[in-house]
């Protein structure tokens, strides 16, 4: 019992503490794009986090702000609709594999809260849902501009989720399972059999249908503000437009997550196979926790060189010592303890554990690169016309979707 | 206990409601729901079935079913929209006449 | 036990969103209620060991269909007086009575028939594997069909969709 509650809680931790993350990376990354400095003013005792400080000033802002609700809205729906956008964004994770599975006294352990063996149905059956938060908004807020909003996104959603699902089929046709697991053990450990390699045409058609699905940039349309000033939303304010913006935010992890599942290996190490980290475990270990010490020093004492008395006249000169200092030591620490403790010797579950965690990371390292992906694509391109959209899923995306799977067919029967 | 009667039962009675949406109603689009509900009652029958004599054949009826009604849908809405073009109602008393 | 639970639970979210989008004048909001109707169904067929009919329950009905509904009725931008829920008469009780009538009478040829319970279930009951083959051996040509009809929908809504 309490390890499915764990199961549950934790996907759903890592995502809401990633969201601040995210929005952070997000003005920061816009601003390095468009060679500015990005929010840097937000502080607490002089420690600025280069400007992390921001999203938790914004999540205090928009808990305190006043709650409207306009008079002329369909309340029932109005207050229903971003809860449903956020939920149906959350419940997407419960398939989710985090490593490989491990075996506990003979029993195995699954690293995802639901091992469901209709798997990416649930995910394309969960993402279908997604349109109904932000139709229900467009048209409880009874605005012309939320309406075309909603009508909009729902058009775009309802055309795109076709090219999705079909770059989805030649992908299982590959991989032979519906169930995510079973996807990313197929695709094997080199990084040159994953599948944005062996299905790049898939991979195309499933990311910019990943794009229109959580209704970012190139395909914003549904909100685009120059247009139809903040589209669905228009009329939400303080906690329930945040539940849209973290709804959001939730969609790109996942579609970011899905990415890495499907088309780069997912919690594959490249090049190390899950029985090659096994065995390794005790030397992987070693690497790893001095990697992380040498890693942690020069990391503070880059900080530390930008430290420079007088800069700013008060606290925030000393943020950088704050954060550079104790780097130092740990990362001190870690590696003299490593070093004097030589090599470890790990039991097998110890070792099943290592190669789990080390998993991990890698999966947690490549969602974290597709949203920057995300967050970079958002910043370089300029948004769709409506016509091109349209256009562009039925008139492109389908019939290479179509082609894509003629061809994956053949040469599947070839082999 | 839950047996295969009260699911019966159950299909029964959202068919029997989807039929007095279906008649009762003269909103074309919530005649077309009821339909899409007296036809998710014989999908529930047939999956009891299935489940009752355990054989998947239920299954791929359901499959079936589902797909007939994704293009009744289709098909009329795409009616409604183009009657309301011409007649600017949707209320299934006003369509008397199918000339224009 | 908890089967119980669920299935009344179920049972009641889908028979009550159907008589709440009955009774509905806004079409809008009667299209949201059957939407929850649907979810209710889809746990039925849960319990009754169909994930994958499930699945595609949720995907095609409350992804797909209701989606389709939603859109022309926001399109639609009906009138008020289109929203007049039209009143009770003589006709529509007897509609009713006549339905309450056959309602009985099926469950009352329900109940009559003898049956065991529920049996344990073979191991791939209701997976996508194991309705994928049937339906690509058995039922391969009414397959094909239905793709046949499927596809004859969409030039068909195309067509009507056109204005002259």
């Amino acid at each position: 019992m309490l390890i499915i509650i764990l199961k549950i809680l934790i996907p759903f931790l890592i995502i809401f503490n990633m969201i601040p993350f995210l929005i952070w990376l997000e003005r920061k990354g816009s601003a390095y794009i468009q060679d500015r400095h990005g929010p840097n003013r937000a502080a607490f005792f002089g420690i600025r986090l280069g400007g992390m400080l921001h999203s938790l000033a914004d999540v205090l802002k928009l808990i305190t702000k006043e709650d409207i609700i306009p008079l002329h809205v369909h309340k029932p729906f109005y207050l229903l609709a971003p809860f449903l956008a956020l939920t149906v964004a959350c419940v997407t994770y419960a398939v989710v594999p985090f490593a490989h599975p491990i075996e506990i006294n003979g029993e195995p352990f699954t690293f995802q809260a639901a091992d469901l063996n209709v798997g990416i149905l649930y995910i394309l059956a969960m993402a279908s849902l997604g349109v109904y938060g932000v139709m229900l908004a467009g048209w409880s807020s009874n605005n012309k501009y939320s309406l075309l909003g909603g009508v909009r996104s729902s058009a775009q959603m309802l055309s795109y989720e076709i090219a999705m699902g079909l770059s989805l089929i030649s992908v299982l046709m590959v991989g032979g399972s519906l169930e995510l697991n079973n996807l990313v053990i197929s695709q094997g450990a080199t990084p040159w059999s994953w599948n944005f390699l062996t299905q790049p045409v898939a991979f195309f058609l499933f990311t910019t249908a990943a794009f229109a699905e959580t209704n970012r940039n190139p395909f914003d349309l549904p909100e685009g503000e120059s247009e139809l000033v903040a589209g669905y939303h228009t009329e939400y304010s303080s906690m329930k437009f945040a539940m849209f913006f973290m709804a959001e935010y939730a969609h790109v992890i996942m579609a970011s997550a899905l990415i890495a599942l499907l088309f780069f290996g997912g919690w594959q190490v490249p090049l190390m196979s899950t029985d090659f980290l096994r065995e390794q475990a005790g030397l992987g270990l070693y690497i790893l926790l001095l990697a992380h010490g040498i890693l942690f020093m020069v990391a503070g004492i880059f900080l530390l060189t930008w430290f420079k008395k007088g800069k700013y006249g008060d606290l925030r000169d000393y943020e950088v010592l704050v954060w550079g200092i104790p780097l130092v030591l740990a990362g001190l620490g870690l590696s003299l303890y490593t070093l004097l403790h030589g090599s470890f010797d790990l039991t097998p579950l110890g070792s099943q554990i290592f190669a789990a965690v080390v998993q991990f990371m890698t999966f947690m390292a490549k969602i974290l690169f597709f949203c920057w992906f995300f967050i970079w694509i958002r910043w370089t391109l300029p948004r769709f016309r409506y016509d091109q959209l349209m256009g562009l899923g039925w008139k492109v995306m389908l019939p290479l979707g179509l082609m894509n799977l003629a061809v994956t067919g053949i040469i599947l029967l070839m082999r | 206990m839950i047996t295969i009667h009260h699911y019966l039962i159950l299909s029964a009675l959202l068919f029997t409601l989807g039929l007095l949406g279906a008649v009762l109603r003269k909103n074309i689009l919530i005649v077309l729901m009821s339909i899409e509900v007296m036809m998710n009652a014989i999908n529930l029958t047939f999956i009891a079935v299935s489940r009752y004599l355990r054989v998947m054949d239920g299954h791929v009826v359901a499959f079936f079913v589902m797909a007939v009604a994704a293009a009744e849908a289709a098909i009329g809405l795409a009616i409604v929209v183009s009657l309301f073009r011409t007649r600017q109602t949707i209320k299934t008393t006003d369509w008397r006449m199918m000339r224009g | 036990m908890s089967e119980t639970i669920f299935f009344y639970i179920f049972a009641v979210i889908s028979v009550g969103m159907v008589l709440l989008m009955i009774f509905q004048t806004n079409p809008i909001v009667s299209a949201l209620y059957l939407v929850f109707g649907f979810f209710g169904v889809a746990g039925l067929y849960v319990l009754l060991s169909a994930p994958f009919v499930a699945v595609l329950q949720v995907l095609v009905y409350a992804g797909a269909i209701m989606v389709l509904f939603l859109f022309v009725l926001m399109l639609l931008n009906l009138r008020k007086e289109d929203l007049v829920y039209d009143r009770l008469n003589w006709r529509k009780i007897g509609v009713g009575g006549v339905a309450i009538l056959f309602l009985g009478f099926l469950a009352h040829h329900f109940t009559r028939i003898q049956i065991q319970p529920f049996f344990d279930l073979p191991e791939n009951f209701g997976t996508p594997e194991g309705v994928g083959r049937l339906l690509f051996t058995t039922y391969l040509i009414p397959f094909e069909l239905v793709s046949i009809l499927l596809l004859v929908a969409i030039i068909g809504a195309v067509v009507l969709g056109k204005r002259q």
